[in-house]
């Protein structure tokens, strides 16, 4: 998905898994690579550990098994509920959160590996009851059915927005391939990332 | 704001947005509850063997482990589940009902199916522990293919039955017999269409609570029908139905599989809740999902087609066969739809149906978005398009010969449908749909100029255009309680959940549009049984149609209530009095009148005497049951273009022209449209789940099953037609599945199109680019 900051000529996870077919993946094949740690093997854990998160401008601790992903340190622990965990996988992006600045799939990020960045979540959009404007070009383009998959599609377009300002079609189609909806709600969701409007470069 | 937000009818905006896009919505999983210990289960690796022995010990031992139960520590409580919609009365029916345990005893029958059940601190410790348990198993013999299924000697799903026949059911009118040695052409083929996962973006969770100095039991879960769900717990844990209250909150998308109950889920949570005096929670994850969420799944058809010279049906006749999966919980809701719909809007006088429901060791079979409706329609719509390539018809003409017309109206079939109900249509008025989507996707210009022309330049081009029927919004019941609060909020409540249709809006709107108030001012609750606590659920396209039919009639007395106060008040006769803007005041004259809430305080004194006959409050409850379900219908077009080299279609135009009859909010209907169609799309050429011959499904996961996504739906062109229904006050159908039922038919006719002169004749769906590539090899037509 958007981790790609090479726009041009890319091939789109989607379309890598088309090409090869449905059901000759092996699983795994798009795992993200295993953190390598220069100093070997931590000693940390396997018990809970001091994790220092800075989630939507919050600095907070949260005492969480190292194993612990960053979605259910977020959800789980620090109760940001507004994220969901669909595959869990890294294949829906229902859980996609705002890491400095670019987009990650939370479920497959470990709470520990991201200690001092800037986390963004759904959560922290809105201030009180005021949208942003992303939130407020899907509530004008109805760009939402269930809901469930908004919080990532949300979190995406905001990303894209950030990245570009204007974004066409076709960068809009890219940031956002790799955020599933089964409503099928695309339509109108690429018609509030085109509509969107004051969203600062992030 | 759009014009009037007070339009039953306009494109307001959903209620609900702001709650859902800052993430404040509450879905199951969201639920956090003080002390709540997690749940993680231990299911069949196998899709059929005989269980031997489980040892739950070492998991027991585990810190942080609080509780592992297996099918022996269930006692009495290990029962088969309810059967949750017994067959129709049809003659002849045979019908076995076997209903799955909560965990499994002697036998696993299909992969995934629960044997155990941990619960623990922490959802990473429940998963830890169930590596702990062992499970002795001896593997048996998978049943998957249904034909070898029914062979004499083949391995038995269920030991005490005589074979893997789960039912046969044998529905006539006419005499296709006769019919056919009148025929001048019958067209005999074998059609397969196979469904796939439901594939809801929530997964399935279940939150259960008990609260023992109240003697309460909260479940929250993701079910498309909490007060069945209350019912039913009530009575298996022996607690009375007040005892429990059972909260379908947001649910994250249901189509289908979220109505099938007793999931083992939920009939475990609850009742471990219980025993242990902490709440406990399970989300599924989507592997499980996969493995123990219900799916819709193949049918394999031989049907054939009697016509005259001239390309009208003399009849069909149609023997069939459908995988239920390892259990039958759910009747036979799905191949009574399939036998229902195969007639389409067509005047079919001699109908010949029996089809055989077959177990296999794979997971349970229940409706998903469709229900079946679309393997009947891929049946009549196939057979059409052969039909018409024979006689050298137009494939719109051949069906405008058959159409019912206008006249034919209430329209009965003779044959049964689901809910017991007679097989009837309403209202409808085909032609003039058939003839609108033809117009707008440009057939007859683009058969004429635009495909020879393409074809000429070494282009594969085609179009399609189907048509189809559904039945919706069938009864038994749904009820509401429309309510003024004093500060002039109306509320509405109902019992059926939501999951995405747009209630919260949808049913504000109904109330609305009576009260003569803002839409932001109607607050909808669903699916919540302290709320509300008689109804059914949300199936079959219900949703809007009988759940807000008696939104309707409530908001109907609400207002008979409000004029009465009033009456009262102003010492004016109710039949001079209006109500506009939330206010009631003197008919035609531009005063200010009373509002609402301020009625709805004089009508709820603290003293003084109330006249007998007198309810207190603005506030009343209605309910709606139809005698049977009205019937929507529609035509679907598109144009596709196929590259024969790597077999990739590209849907280039795609229109629906619908009718649901009155519409409430276009725009709500338009979503369920775009979503269904989305859906259709993707079970005719993405999605299919794939089982080897031990049943195990090979693609288990969004990396291996794959959703189609932006770049695979095209803009959907839509127009709307209003056939109101008589069957209810609104006129209202259903909509919710419409999208994705002529779909494959369509897909199948389209591709046919653009490879014309490969000598491809297309009789299955789903259609993966690889299958088509095969097709294309080896040519297809008989
Ligand atoms: S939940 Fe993280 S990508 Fe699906
Ligand atoms: S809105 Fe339901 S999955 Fe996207």
């Amino acid at each position: 998905m958007a981790q790609n900051d090479d726009p041009a000529g890319t091939v789109s996870r989607r379309d890598f898994i088309k090409t090869v077919g449905a059901t000759s993946v092996a699983a795994g094949v798009l795992a993200p690579a295993a953190p390598v740690t220069a100093q070997g093997p931590a000693a940390l854990g396997p018990g809970p550990v001091p994790v220092n998160l800075t989630i939507n401008g919050r600095a907070r601790t949260l005492q969480i098994e190292p194993r612990v992903t960053l979605l259910d340190a977020v959800r789980d622990h620090a109760n940001l509920t507004g994220n969901k965990r669909v595959c869990d996988r890294g294949t829906c992006g229902a859980c996609t959160m705002i890491v400095d600045g670019r987009t990650v799939y939370s479920c497959s990020t470990l709470a520990i590996d991201v200690q001092g960045s800037r986390i963004r979540t759904v959560d922290g959009l809105a201030n009180g009851d005021d949208l942003h404007p992303v939130q407020e070009a899907f509530c004008a383009a109805d760009g939402m059915m269930c809901g469930f998959c908004t919080p990532g599609f949300v979190m995406a377009t905001v990303a894209l927005l950030e990245k570009y300002p204007k974004p066409t079609i076709a960068q809009a189609r890219r940031e956002l391939d790799g955020n599933v909806c089964r409503c099928g709600t695309f339509n109108r969701v690429f018609e509030a990332a085109l509509s969107a409007g004051g969203v600062n470069r992030g | 704001m759009p014009a009037d937000t007070r339009d039953r009818n306009a494109r307001v905006p959903r209620n609900e947005d702001a709650r859902l896009l800052t993430g404040r919505a509450r879905f199951v999983d969201d639920v956090r509850l003080p002390d709540m210990l997690h749940v993680a289960f231990l299911r069949s690796d196998y899709a059929h063997a005989r269980l031997r022995g489980v040892d739950a010990s070492a998991a027991r031992r585990r810190p942080g482990v609080a509780a592992v139960y297996t099918a022996a520590d269930l006692g009495d409580y290990s029962k088969p589940a309810p059967l949750l919609v017994p067959p129709p009365p049809i003659p002849g029916l045979v019908f076995h009902a076997c209903t799955h345990l909560p965990l499994a005893t002697d036998k696993v029958r299909h992969v995934g199916e629960p044997i155990a059940m941990v619960v623990a601190e922490s959802r990473y410790v429940a998963e830890d522990a169930l590596a702990d348990i062992v499970v002795e198993a001896e593997p048996l013999e998978a049943v998957g293919d249904l034909e070898a299924a029914l062979a004499p000697g083949a391995p038995r799903v269920h030991d005490h039955l005589e074979s893997n026949a789960a039912a046969h059911v044998v529905q006539r009118k006419g005499d296709y017999a006769s019919a056919r040695t009148r025929a001048d052409l019958v067209i005999a083929r074998r059609l397969l269409y196979d469904r796939g996962a439901a594939a809801a973006i929530e997964n399935r969770a279940i939150v259960a609570q008990w609260d023992a100095p109240a003697e309460e039991l909260t479940v929250w879960d993701t079910t498309q029908a909490p007060i069945p769900i209350r019912n039913g717990l009530a009575r298996m844990l022996g607690l009375l139905e007040s005892q429990v209250r059972v909260v379908a909150p947001f649910v994250g998308g249901g189509f289908g599989p979220k109505i099938m109950m007793f999931y083992p889920e939920e009939l475990l949570l609850p009742w471990a809740a219980m025993r242990l005096g902490r709440p406990l929670k399970w989300t599924e994850d989507r592997q499980e999902n996969f493995h123990a969420t219900t799916q819709e799944r193949g049918q394999v058809h031989d049907a054939e087609m009697a016509l005259t010279r001239d390309g009208r049906i003399l009849g069909v006749r149609d023997r069939f066969l459908f995988d239920t999966g390892a259990y039958d919980p759910y009747g036979l809701t799905i191949p009574i739809n399939t036998q229902c719909t195969l007639l389409g809007p067509y005047d079919i006088q001699h109908y010949d149906s029996e089809f055989t429901a077959v177990f296999t060791n794979r997971t349970l079979v229940s409706p998903v978005r469709g229900a079946g409706r679309q393997h009947g329609v891929f049946v009549s719509e196939r057979l059409l398009d052969i039909a018409a390539r024979e006689l050298g018809l137009d494939r719109v003409e051949i069906r405008k010969r058959n159409l019912l017309g206008p006249d034919r109206f209430p329209h009965d079939h003779r044959i049964l449908f689901q809910d017991s109900a007679p097989l009837v249509y309403d209202s409808g008025d085909y032609l003039p749909a058939l003839e609108q989507a033809a117009d707008m996707i440009g057939y007859d210009a683009f058969r004429r100029d635009e495909q020879p022309r393409a074809r000429a330049a070494g282009r594969h081009v085609g179009v399609g255009i189907a048509c189809y029927v559904e039945g919706t919004g069938i009864g038994p019941y749904e009820g509401a309680r429309v309510t003024v609060e004093p500060g002039g909020t109306v509320r509405v409540a109902t019992g059926v959940g939501t999951q995405g249709q747009g209630h919260y809006t949808v049913f504000a709107q109904i109330v609305a549009g009576v009260l003569d108030v803002e839409v932001t001012a109607v607050q909808v609750v669903t699916g919540d049984t302290r709320e509300f606590q008689w109804g059914t659920g949300t199936f079959a396209s219900r949703g809007a149609v009988v759940a807000g039919s008696a939104c309707h009639a409530a908001a109907l007395a609400v207002r008979d209530k409000a004029l009465a106060v009033a009456s009262r008040l102003l010492d004016m006769p109710a039949d001079r009095l209006e109500l506009a803007a939330g206010r009631v005041r003197v008919r035609g004259s531009s005063d200010a009148g009373v509002a609402l809430g301020e009625l709805a305080a004089e009508a709820n004194p603290l003293r003084g005497a109330v006249r007998p006959g007198t309810e207190p409050g603005l506030e009343a409850t209605a309910y709606f049951g139809p005698d049977r379900g009205s019937t929507a219908s529609g035509v679907h077009a598109m144009i596709v273009e196929v590259d024969p080299e790597t077999a990739m279609v590209d849907i280039t135009r795609y229109v629906v022209v619908h009718d649901c009859g009155r519409m409430i909010n276009p725009t709500i209907v338009e979503g369920q449209i775009h979503g269904g169609v989305a859906h259709g799309i993707g079970n005719a050429f993405f999605e299919q789940l794939v089982y080897d011959d031990q049943g195990q499904l090979l693609n288990a996961s969004f990396m291996d099953y794959l959703l189609p996504t932006a770049t695979d739906v095209p803009p959907i062109e839509t127009a709307h037609r209003e056939t109101p229904s008589p069957f209810n006050p609104v006129g209202l159908k259903g909509v919710g599945e419409a999208g994705c039922i002529p779909t494959g038919a369509l897909f199948a006719q389209a591709v046919e199109d653009a490879l014309h002169g490969f000598g491809v004749e297309i009789t299955e769906i789903p259609l993966s680019p690889s299958r088509l590539f095969d097709l294309l090899q080896r040519g297809s037509r008989p």
